[in-house]
């Protein structure tokens, strides 16, 4: 193998687990230890720098970062990473004074954000410190989109909602609310210097099934215009049996809400065998606790009405081959009930964008979007968030919205959108002595902290209740020693090495190997513990000087203890904080427009 | 010493042998030498070599003198016994131990001032009576503990960190122990483990005193330019031209092993020693042509490793005592001292 070039900063961004996975490469372990440190504000800061909204992404992430956290490969379970975060978040103190500051002299340009959503609120905060006047256009009365609308409050209390929201918007934005766009063609009239599109995926899918629209009365909703109603209080109860077909993460939150306004008997209905379930494990097992009936290999077949009351549902029952692709009927059965939440999935619509604006539109008539600039086939007009590329989540919008802003800022400063820094990487000794380090190093065995939830009993009281009641104090305490440290990096100098062997010797996840170099597929069987797991790199340094072997890591399953630093008698092992720098649309400008003020969002929390 | 403890980490499955114990078992406290110290690579073939043998911990005794090597009994095997003597005096303590106790595998560590300067005349007698036991030499020419002087192996001319040079002749512990009769005689490197594993493992297996003379680099005092005990003077040095494999009781059964050639010495145990390579002539069992290639070896500068000498049809103290086959130690009271009336008949036979 060639020998590893450790002076790319993507070497060693994929070694910290936890931050490649996450689409907005969230410096996970930076502000793990902060938490550990008991700096609350710094960790709140460092999460916000990449992912903006640490509270609500706290509670409702899809958490990408947890089944690549290298503590589940140890010992089988990972870090509670998305809890952490909301324990920077709960015991933050007032940041105002740390947050970027907003220019009074504007730049002179506008940028037009259509939806107030995860993404064009992230627009918004990386353009507003550059000067920029920002116009939100948001179809309710409040902001937040999906954030609002689709999560239910029992899983994302309001006043945390509120406090990220209006922090953005009160550095300046313009936010015109119930002002839905009927017309893409209107706006461009307006004469924005940029446009961003994030409208999300606001059309829930349809189950044109018989009886489907025989009521006489309305029992059969769509999963998330139902959570809608369920948000602005335009529903305040369901029947007491409510089915809801589909098992995304929104039908996960049809059920519990369903619970919460009156139903007693739900049951959330699925075509296929539980491993193919969409929802996320932990939404399961949530609603599963709360009693709601998971029911699977059902596939809808009608509704069943009387006299133009819906009273139950009809399905087939399945039985799925291996592997669940072909599937046969064994019988089929009616299941009574009072009313029927379709959270099948949903989709884009822009009935509102005219096809005559030099915008094109692809497959699934989806706009054309580039997957760097974010920029539509129309110059000057972006997509992110679920708008951009179909329904993903919220950390995904963010770090749609970074990328756009970037490409915004080029596009008003006529530089081309091509034109981004690339990732930069900060590496730091952390040895403070003779086997003292900066980080704490020691494996500590606790298992993976239990979130508690509030009682059964009293759950269902109010719709507002927020269940997850987050992590004690000794609980954070135990969970952050659960941090591997991925980001202190094992660093090798080859021609130090003087191939003793005492790192081999104390290494206790068998990850180190000296031994003659070959090709990748030889090199893994040979090493002191096989390397099985592909995904995971191998490190191969250069020749060393006494041999020309090679020392070879299997960054698999590194717990970096730090011990192969502390018994290599020449230094040649040293342990090296890792800081991924990361390009947002202040740090461009700084470097090539210089126009940042001193404080601006490109600062970096140092941990 | 390292700021915490090895971990243990609880990856699965970690590999277990015929006992069900992994190697983390057979490890033992963590080690308080320099960093790369040349030992702690000895420690680790130790514990790599008997959980491959899945030697019970507590069937395993460990003995030491002073020494910076005489210190690692302690980092390999926590479940074994340990006697930790005084300087120089690791063989006669095991001698008594073994007399009472034949049934444990007896490991001796000791170190090239502790074997070759005050304790020489023990492991002379030991190797005589041809105590049954490992008996391993970490050597690093120099006395590490007290500051780096010049031990009884340092080569002539060989140069310490500061001042003169070496002008005193090295006792070299193979040619001694050829010339004294012993009957395993073994030189490796603690920077090799592929073939230091496989010679202790063959030495536990040998009926008899196993000498193996391990250089073993002193990180601190002797890894400079001008040491001829040096990780860098090794690997330029050393020559490996006798290979051996190590193939326990279970595999004969399993793999028939190819006839090409290969010297094969069957151990007391059933076990097979199998030299893979010698130099064209060579013959382990042959005192004399062994003894002349490694002094001709010697005299062109270089160092030759390997299992060296084997003679595994002498008998071990045990044999020429003619000792029960039950260790003493589990002799009922009665039977192991008869008392006065038989005394006196034994000792009429030798008026």
């Amino acid at each position: 193998m060639e020998p590893t070039n450790d002076q790319d900063p993507s070497y060693y961004h994929q070694v910290v687990d936890c931050q490649w996975a996450c689409p907005a490469h969230t410096n996970v372990p930076g502000y793990i230890r902060m938490i550990a440190q008991g700096e609350f504000d710094d960790a709140y800061l460092l999460n916000r720098q990449s992912n903006v909204f640490p509270g609500i992404l706290g509670r409702t992430c899809d958490r990408p970062c947890e089944p690549a956290c290298r503590r589940d490969r140890v010992d089988g379970s990972p870090v509670a990473i998305c809890r952490l975060k909301r324990v920077a978040s709960d015991l933050k103190g007032d940041i105002a004074d740390r947050l970027p500051e907003i220019p009074r002299e504007k730049n002179g340009k506008r940028v037009a954000c259509i939806g107030s959503g995860p993404s064009a609120l992230t627009v918004a905060n990386d353009l507003l410190p550059l000067g920029y006047e920002v116009v939100m256009f948001e179809q309710f009365a409040k902001p937040g989109g999906l954030m609002r609308t689709n999560i239910p409050e029992f899983r994302l209390p309001d006043r945390v909602l509120e406090e990220e929201t209006q922090v953005i918007l009160d550095m300046g934005v313009e936010v015109r609310y119930n002002t839905p766009i009927t017309s893409l063609r209107a706006l461009l009239d307006e004469q924005f210097d940029a446009i961003f599109i994030g409208v999300g995926a606001p059309r829930g899918k349809e189950l044109d099934l018989p009886g489907r629209h025989d009521e006489i009365d309305s029992h059969i909703f769509i999963g998330i215009d139902w959570l809608e109603s369920v948000a602005f209080g335009h529903v305040t109860e369901i029947g007491e049996r409510v089915l809801i077909i589909g098992v995304g993460n929104t039908a996960m939150d049809c059920c519990r809400s369903s619970r919460r306004l009156g139903g007693r008997d739900i049951k959330v209905m699925a075509r296929r065998p539980r491993e193919y379930f969409k929802a996320s494990p932990w939404e399961l097992d949530d609603a599963e606790e709360e009693g709601v009936a998971i029911i699977v290999n059902h596939a809808p077949k009608r509704f069943v009405l009387d006299n133009g009351k819906l009273v139950g549902m009809e399905f087939e029952v399945l039985e799925w081959d291996e592997g669940a692709r072909h599937a046969t009927v064994l019988d089929s059965v009616i299941i009574p009930c009072d009313d029927v939440i379709l959270a099948i999935g949903q989709e884009n619509a822009f009935p509102w964008i005219e096809r005559d604006l030099g915008m094109e539109f692809g497959e699934w008539d989806m706009p054309v979007v580039d997957t760097v600039t974010m920029q539509s086939t129309r110059s000057g007009v972006f997509f992110g968030g679920d708008a951009a590329w179909g329904p993903k989540n919220i950390i995904w919008a963010v770090a749609h919205g970074h990328e756009a802003a970037i490409s915004i800022n080029n596009f008003c400063n006529d530089i081309p959108l091509s034109e981004r820094l690339a990732m930069g990487m900060n590496l730091v000794s952390q040895k403070m002595g003779m086997n003292e380090w900066s980080y704490h190093n020691d494996y500590n065995p606790s298992p993976r902290q239990k979130m508690s939830h509030v009682e059964l009993t009293k759950r269902f009281e109010s719709l507002d209740l927020e269940v997850e009641l987050g992590f004690s104090v000794e609980q954070t305490v135990r969970e952050v020693q659960r941090c591997l440290n991925c980001d202190v990096q094992t660093a090798f100098n080859a021609p130090a090495c003087i191939e003793c062997d005492a790192c081999i010797d104390i290494c206790p996840v068998q990850c180190l190997t000296i031994t003659s170099n070959g090709p990748e597929e030889d090199l893994r069987t040979r090493l002191s513990a096989p390397a099985t797991n592909r995904s995971q790199a191998l490190y191969v340094s250069d020749d060393l000087p006494q041999t020309g072997r090679v020392m070879v890591k299997d960054e698999n399953v590194c717990v970096h203890c730090g011990l192969c630093a502390e018994r290599c008698p020449t230094a040649a092992w040293d342990m090296e904080l890792f800081d991924l720098q990361i390009p947002y649309a202040a740090s461009s400008n700084f470097i090539r427009i210089g126009t940042m003020s001193p404080s601006g969002a490109g600062d970096r929390v140092r941990s | 010493m390292p700021s915490i403890t090895k971990p243990l980490i609880p990856l699965s499955p970690l590999p277990k042998n015929d006992l069900g114990l992994t190697i983390r078992d057979y490890e033992g406290a963590m080690s308080t030498l320099c960093a790369g110290c040349g030992h702690d690579s000895v420690t680790a073939a130790i514990v790599h070599a008997f959980w491959e043998l899945s030697t019970p911990p507590h069937h395993i005794a460990k003995l030491s003198g002073i020494g910076c090597s005489s210190k690692t009994p302690t980092y390999f095997v926590r479940g074994a016994h340990g006697f930790n003597s005084a300087h120089g005096r690791m063989v006669p303590i095991a001698t008594g131990a073994i007399a009472a106790n034949r049934e444990l595998t007896y490991i001796g560590i000791s170190g090239d001032g502790d074997s070759l300067s005050i304790g020489l005349g023990h492991l002379m007698h030991g190797i005589r009576r041809n105590v049954k036991m490992i008996y391993i030499i970490e050597n690093n020419g120099v006395y590490g503990l007290t500051k780096g002087q010049m031990s009884a192996s340092a080569d002539i001319g060989s140069r310490p960190k500061k001042g003169e040079a070496n002008l005193l002749a090295p006792i070299d512990p193979v040619t001694m122990g050829l010339s004294l009769g012993a009957t395993f005689i073994a030189r490796s490197f603690s920077g090799d483990k592929e073939q230091l594993v496989p010679i202790l493992k063959a030495a536990a297996a040998h009926n008899g005193f196993a000498l193996i003379d391990v250089i073993s680099p002193c990180v601190t005092f002797n890894d400079h330019e001008g040491s001829t005990k040096s990780y860098k003077f090794m690997r330029q040095h050393e020559v490996k031209e006798v290979e051996t494999d190590f193939v326990p009781i279970r595999a004969e059964i399993r793999a028939k092993i190819p006839n090409d050639g290969a010297i094969e010495v069957a151990m007391h145990d059933g076990s097979l020693v199998r030299f893979r390579s010698v130099p064209k002539g060579y013959d382990p069992h042959d005192r004399l042509k062994v003894e002349t290639y490694i002094r001709e070896r010697h005299d062109r500068g270089e160092i030759v490793t390997g299992l060296l000498y084997v003679d595994e049809t002498a008998s071990e103290i045990h044999e020429l005592n003619a000792t029960p086959p039950t260790a003493l130690a589990k002799v009922p009271f009665a039977t192991l001292c008869p008392g006065s009336v038989e005394l006196a008949l034994i000792q009429e036979e030798f008026r």
